[in-house]
């Protein structure tokens, strides 16, 4: 265990913030989370469970680790909260090193071991409370702090600038006008049926995603808006990061916006911690039990849009494909059997992966582990061994991953275990096979 | 002597039944008031519907996917849990022991069957116990307390069974069993044997989430 920790990665955030620390800001900080900040639930999951280990087999840290025990799900409770409780809150700066270390980097909070615990017991909720402890101590690891900092400054995750935004829809609108005659992104809109958001990282890295996006509504005929205010980024890497304030404030931003242009409903992008941060997560920092709009992912909108019939797919896909099902879609929205539905409807040649559904195994990124950044990449390629061998199993071509953090995790895994696939959006395959001609002259 | 054989088959009985059932009411409230106090939230999401649905899927052997992947222990776990309450209950010994006190009386086990349910529960907690030292994820989690909490299950079965058979100093064996089975239920409210009342509660409050908000299943 000691060899372990000493070799695990850090980085100068997490060095520097327990620098900083003193004995008693650790036991005040600690102890005031668990005391004031949890209630009645954490105290019960704590209490109720049986340390039975079940829950192992539901973690893909667990199983890709050769089913190293410190990697169990209710390892990483014991190592971390258990340790807490027991020592009220006088942990040393060791053990912090290792909670962050547990907390942020080997667990998604993807609610997988849930599903295994015969009481149901929220670990991936004991984790973010130890992250939450981890940022009031001031030693989140760097780069997932970063996005946090850029949130609080610019209200989207990556220091993307007000201009900055609007140019790149402009430019996108540009680029699509000259195949697609009067294709609008109409910024602003007021009363548009439906706001359509998405995360920093596509006006950032991949403006081709809000391209493709415009195409597809200009083709379906939707009355549609994006937002040309901070507000438009649906991303929130505070709620990964225990920033609880500023998570709550990118959710009301967000609402706000929306309230504001008087849109019916919202329609996310193809990311899943955005969708968990909307519909599930930021609504209750804001006190509203669920969301006051109607919170639509991009799957359950490409699904509408097809059966509607408001595009029609030219020629099916060929390749061979195979779903991934993100975590916070399928467990986290019940979307699973809709994304089987919309890949059925464009692609030829469907192969499952196993488990799937809610069962599936988790991308590895997600839950803000990918946001940590580049010195824990080694790390995650040998913790997300299991999904590599999953994915190899299915024999597909190309992989679709309806959310931004698998679809990044999943790229990395298939490099590093070179399994020769291609990671695709199911927009990226929409817009592939979509019948064009309608657009021309319209 | 016979006046502490009096005590413990007669107030410490009512005083155990007492701890027992006033000890789980009062966990239930406790946990209920804090619930009100603190995370009122909870009360917002957690449906009867999806709540009773949860629990129910997580009662029929074999039915969520991790109780099939684990099907010796899940196995066990399902006898164990209802030899734990059968035998007791509906032991004939315990019975004539209630009829002769309040003249009520319910159907009793057959005494063999009741023999036999006995040393599956202790064979079982024994296997718990093995696999608590056999198999490392479980090992790691394990401290001294989990052998306590399954010794404290043991002893009164073990006792018991003991008693019957008449193997050694039954007079003894049927002294420790009744005071190890008072120990039993007076502990139980406060220890982590009341998952008997808070496991229920912790899997309405995950179903509730997983079927009322997120439209899910959790098994």
């Amino acid at each position: 265990m000691e060899n372990k920790t000493m070799e695990k990665a850090t980085d100068p955030a997490v060095e520097a913030g327990l620098e900083r620390l003193t004995r008693d800001r650790i036991i005040n900080t600690i102890n005031q989370v668990l005391e004031k900040e949890t209630g009645a639930r954490f105290k019960t999951y704590v209490e109720t469970c049986m340390r039975c280990g079940l829950c192992a087999d539901a973690c893909s840290y667990f199983l890709s680790n050769d089913r190293d025990p410190s990697y169990s799900p209710a390892a990483k409770v014991k190592q971390t909260v258990w340790e807490m409780i027991d020592k009220k809150g006088d942990v040393s700066k060791d053990f912090l090193r290792r909670a962050v270390h547990i907390c942020h980097l080997e667990c998604n909070v993807c609610r997988r071991c849930s599903m295994y615990c015969p009481f149901g017991i929220d670990i991936a909720y004991m984790m973010l409370m130890v992250r939450r402890i981890c940022h009031k101590l001031e030693i989140t690891p760097q780069y997932i702090q970063d996005t946090v900092n850029s949130h609080s400054v610019t209200l989207n995750q990556m220091w993307v600038k007000e201009d900055e935004w609007i140019d790149t829809l402009q430019w996108q609108e540009e680029d699509a006008r000259e195949e697609f005659e009067n294709l609008r992104i109409p910024l602003d809109k007021r009363g548009a049926d439906l706001m359509y958001s998405v995360i920093a990282p596509e006006p950032k890295f991949q403006a081709g995603l809000i391209y493709q996006a415009a195409v597809m509504m200009h083709a379906a005929g939707m009355n549609w808006t994006m937002p040309s205010m901070p507000g438009w980024d649906n991303s929130n890497m505070a709620m990964y990061t225990g920033d609880n304030e500023i998570s709550g404030r990118i959710a009301r931003t967000f609402y706000e916006k929306a309230a504001e242009l008087g849109v019916k409903r919202i329609v996310m992008g193809e990311c899943g911690h955005a969708f968990r941060s909307i519909y599930d997560v930021g609504n209750r920092w804001v006190s509203w039990g669920m969301p006051p709009f109607e919170v639509v992912h991009a799957l359950e909108f490409y699904h509408e849009l097809l059966t509607q019939g408001r595009i029609t797919i030219k020629e099916k896909y060929g390749k061979k494909v195979t779903l991934h099902d993100p975590c916070n879609v399928s467990r986290g929205r019940g979307l699973h059997d809709m994304a089987r539905r919309v890949v059925n409807m464009i692609c030829d040649d469907f192969v499952e992966m196993t488990p799937n559904r809610e069962h599936n195994y988790c991308c590895g990124a997600g839950g803000g582990v990918i946001n940590c950044g580049p010195p824990y990449k080694g790390e995650r390629m040998v913790n997300n061994r299991v999904k590599a061998e999953q994915l190899k199993a299915t024999g597909a071509e190309v992989l679709i991953a309806p959310c931004h953090n698998c679809h990044s995790g999943l790229e990395d895994i298939v490099h590093h275990y070179e399994l020769g696939m291609e990671v695709k959006f199911l927009g990226d395959i929409i817009f592939e096979t979509m019948d064009k001609k309608v657009y021309k002259g319209k | 002597m016979n006046g502490f054989i009096d005590f413990i088959m007669g107030p410490m009985v009512w005083i155990s039944f007492l701890v027992f059932f006033g000890g789980l009411c009062w966990k239930l409230a406790a946990v209920i008031r804090e619930i009100r106090e603190t995370e009122p939230y909870i009360f917002t999401y957690l449906t009867l519907f999806h709540s009773l649905r949860s629990i129910g899927a997580w009662l029929i052997p074999f039915f969520p996917r991790s109780t099939r992947q684990q099907p010796i222990f899940y196995g066990i776990s399902y006898v164990f849990h209802l030899a734990l309450f059968a035998v007791p209950i509906f032991l004939s010994a315990h019975v004539v022991l209630v009829e002769e006190a309040f003249n009520i009386s319910w159907p009793v086990l057959n005494d063999g069957l009741a023999d036999l349910l006995t040393v599956v529960i202790i064979a079982a907690l024994v296997f718990f116990g093995g696999r608590r030292i056999m198999v490392p994820e479980i090992k790691f989690l394990t401290s001294a307390k989990d052998f306590v909490l399954l010794s404290i299950v043991l002893l009164p079965f073990l006792t018991g069974f003991l008693a019957y058979h008449q193997v050694v100093a039954y007079r003894w064996m049927t002294i420790i069993h009744i005071l190890t089975g008072e120990f039993m239920l007076i502990i139980i409210p406060f220890s982590r044997l009341a998952h008997m009342i808070t496991a229920p509660l912790t899997r309405a409050y995950t179903g509730s989430e997983f079927g009322n908000v997120r439209h899910a299943r959790d098994w």
